[in-house]
């Protein structure tokens, strides 16, 4: 899957799990920076992510990640 | 059930109206998921749900310290969650073969002392199991092995709410029996964080704590209410007959149908009041009861027998009257998408299962519905059924129908009309054989036989389906007019699926031939009902679509053309008839 799909799944994702129907994401954008974005709204995302695509992250995947670019490119790499 | 981010949507509906509680949940992993699953739960069974959330890890403190917030929140209801990991990571930590055999006493003393100082309910969770596989299998043996201790445990607890009425065991044990380890437990999120559920089984788990809460306010199911034909046996008895209905032990699906009933003897014999509800002739339906030796349930089993031809949502309301308990303590079985809307429709409170269509599923369903929680169990709940058997005995009359046209305008009915062919013969052929009940004449017809007729300029086919907007019922109902002379059609033939009774299809079905016999000048058409042991349902039905019955005979009948009113109906032709 191309990464600017993976891209637009993911921004409807995080619309979705931290209700928050204006929330624009870039490669960027991290949890310092999106208020919502907390430790349970990651376990959330996380699944949701691993259904959503049909994968699964193991745990250091889960801890490494500073943002979503790196999520994305976790992604691209299953 | 739903899933973890439908039950936050859930969270935003008014709950203004609903009854407050006040519930604490304490736990000694990170519960947030848990609580926001208590909390929508709650909203879906009717209650607004106040949650107190201790902080991590804050049992001991909690419930030891008079002047805690726990005490000051003042709960009805404290759920305490102590997880198999923190049982297993101190049972990690234990120096000794003494300790290690002494992990669930222990934690049992530990319960006895929160019991002892909370005096609300409690709702204490059980231990799913972690099995360490130390002993391998041979942990059976070995009563310091950590498997031995929770499943020790798990069932001291039980003894243990013997003597501690205010002790309810909500069973985490049994919900990952269920569902399976793999599906409770997510590793990966478990290590990175403080959760031991996962986000797929919180919804589950929430259902079930609530449950018990809902069962303590007394909101509780009294009465199953039982459809019979292709729900508590295989087939239908007024077309297959009491010899043909599967049912009885070995192999098909005979055994599914007696396992089910047993399950509904269990419930009954556990004071769950049992009420039937068909649609069948009353003698008929009674017959497996009285005489088949595979039943399993049996006429004293029942407190209220209700066969009929009337609405089940009517025959619901009489069963209600009768036994005098909410709708809301109700719940209803029944094979057919039909009926069970029907029923949501007109009683909402009413829980309706959406019973699997392969009647082999409907105990693992079921089981997982958890329909029939209480909080207590006493011997004069056995002798329940009895009574209402004669409290029905004593009111029972005969019950109004309620107009429904509002309800089969809802379903958006289409029949296509056509006329016998290749692709329609074998359906036609065996529906002929099998319909006793819808059946005026009761001419059975073989493939040949009707390929003759088809071939014959004498005879005109019409061959119905029906469709809804819940589905297609594929072909369900045929005429066959004869041609007696220029101006005489004969219904030589008519029968129909019981599958599609009472939805006004007799009705389309008379337009339909009406119209083709008008537009091709015939004047009058007659017919004749030839009574049988199965088809006493139709033998007025000449008369009730408006016939009238010939001088010389109690069952031959005449209907003239030229005046001929449509009959009322909510079911649209589709693609138009083609002959």
């Amino acid at each position: 899957m191309e990464r600017v799909k993976v891209f637009e799944v993911l921004q409807g994702i995080f619309q979705d799990v931290l209700d928050n129907d204006d929330l624009v994401i870039t490669d960027q954008s991290s949890a310092l920076e999106i208020e919502e974005w907390d430790s349970l709204a990651q376990i959330q995302l996380v699944v949701a992510i691993e259904k959503k695509f049909n994968i699964k992250f193991n745990a250091q995947e889960i801890l490494s990640w500073k943002n979503v670019g790196e999520m994305v490119d976790c992604i691209l790499q299953k | 059930m739903y899933t973890y981010s439908e039950i936050k949507k859930i969270l935003k509906k008014d709950t203004n109206s609903l009854p407050a509680l006040n519930v604490a949940l304490l736990g000694d992993t990170a519960t947030q998921f848990l609580a926001t699953g208590i909390k929508g739960m709650g909203i879906e069974k009717g209650f607004h749900i106040n949650l107190y959330e201790a902080d991590y890890n804050q049992i001991e403190a909690q419930i030891i310290d008079d002047t805690s917030d726990l005490y000051k929140f003042d709960p009805g209801y404290v759920i305490i969650f102590q997880s198999s990991h923190k049982l297993l990571s101190k049972y990690n930590e234990l120096q000794s073969e003494e300790e290690r055999c002494g992990l669930a006493d222990s934690r049992i003393d530990f319960i006895k002392n929160i019991c002892s100082k909370v005096t609300c309910r409690i709702i204490y969770y059980n231990y799913p199991e972690i099995d360490d596989r130390i002993f391998g299998n041979y942990s059976n043996h070995v009563k310091s092995s950590f498997i031995y201790q929770i499943r020790k445990l798990n069932f001291d607890l039980m003894n243990l709410t013997e003597s501690i009425p205010h002790l309810f065991v909500c069973d985490l044990s049994s919900v990952q029996n269920k569902f399976g380890r793999n599906m409770a437990f997510s590793p990966s999120i478990y290590t990175t964080t403080e959760m031991v559920l996962s986000l797929d089984i919180i919804p589950y788990i929430a259902s079930q704590t609530v449950d018990i809460i809902t069962a303590a306010q007394g909101k509780l199911k009294k009465c199953l209410i039982l459809d019979l034909d292709n729900t508590l046996w295989g087939g239908v008895i007024g077309d297959d007959g009491i010899e043909n209905i599967q049912l009885g032990e070995g192999i098909g699906i005979g055994k599914a149908y007696t396992e089910f009933q047993y399950w509904i003897k269990k419930l009954k014999n556990r004071g769950i009041i049992l009420a039937v509800c068909s649609k069948n002739d009353e003698e008929i339906a009674k017959e497996p009861f009285e005489k088949h030796p595979d039943m399993v349930l049996r006429m004293e089993d029942i407190s209220l027998f209700v066969a009929n031809w009337n609405n089940k949502a009517d025959n619901i309301r009489y069963i209600q009257s009768i036994l005098n308990i909410g709708f809301d303590s109700m719940v209803f079985l029944d094979d057919n998408p039909f009926e069970r809307n029907l029923v949501r429709d007109n009683l909402p409170e009413v829980v309706v299962p959406e019973l699997p269509e392969d009647p082999a599923e409907y105990l693992e369903y079921l089981y997982g519905l958890n329909l029939f929680e209480t909080v207590s169990y006493s011997i004069q709940d056995v002798e329940r059924t009895k009574q209402y058997q004669e409290e029905a005995k004593r009111t029972l009359s005969q019950k109004e129908y309620v107009n429904v046209d509002d309800y089969l305008n809802s379903l958006q009915m289409q029949s296509e009309v056509k006329a016998f062919d290749k692709f329609t013969i074998p359906r036609v052929a065996q529906l002929s054989q099998r319909s006793n009940q819808f059946n005026l004449r009761t001419v059975r017809y073989t493939d040949s036989e009707l390929i003759q007729m088809k071939d014959n300029p004498d005879f005109i086919s019409f061959v119905f389906t029906l469709d809804d907007k819940f589905g297609n019922n594929g072909i369900i109902g045929v005429i066959i007019l004869e041609q007696k002379d220029r101006e005489t059609f004969f219904v030589n033939t008519w029968f129909m699926s019981c599958r599609v009774l009472k939805r006004g299809m007799e009705n389309f079905m008379l337009n339909t031939i009406v119209k083709y016999a008008k537009l091709h000048g015939f004047e009058k058409i007659t017919s004749e009902y030839i009574p049988t042991v199965k088809n006493k349902m139709v033998e007025n039905l000449y008369l009730e679509l408006g016939f009238s019955a010939l001088e010389d005979s109690d069952n031959h009948f005449i209907l003239p053309l030229d005046n001929y009113v449509p009959l009322k109906t909510h079911i649209e032709e589709k693609n138009g008839y083609s002959i």
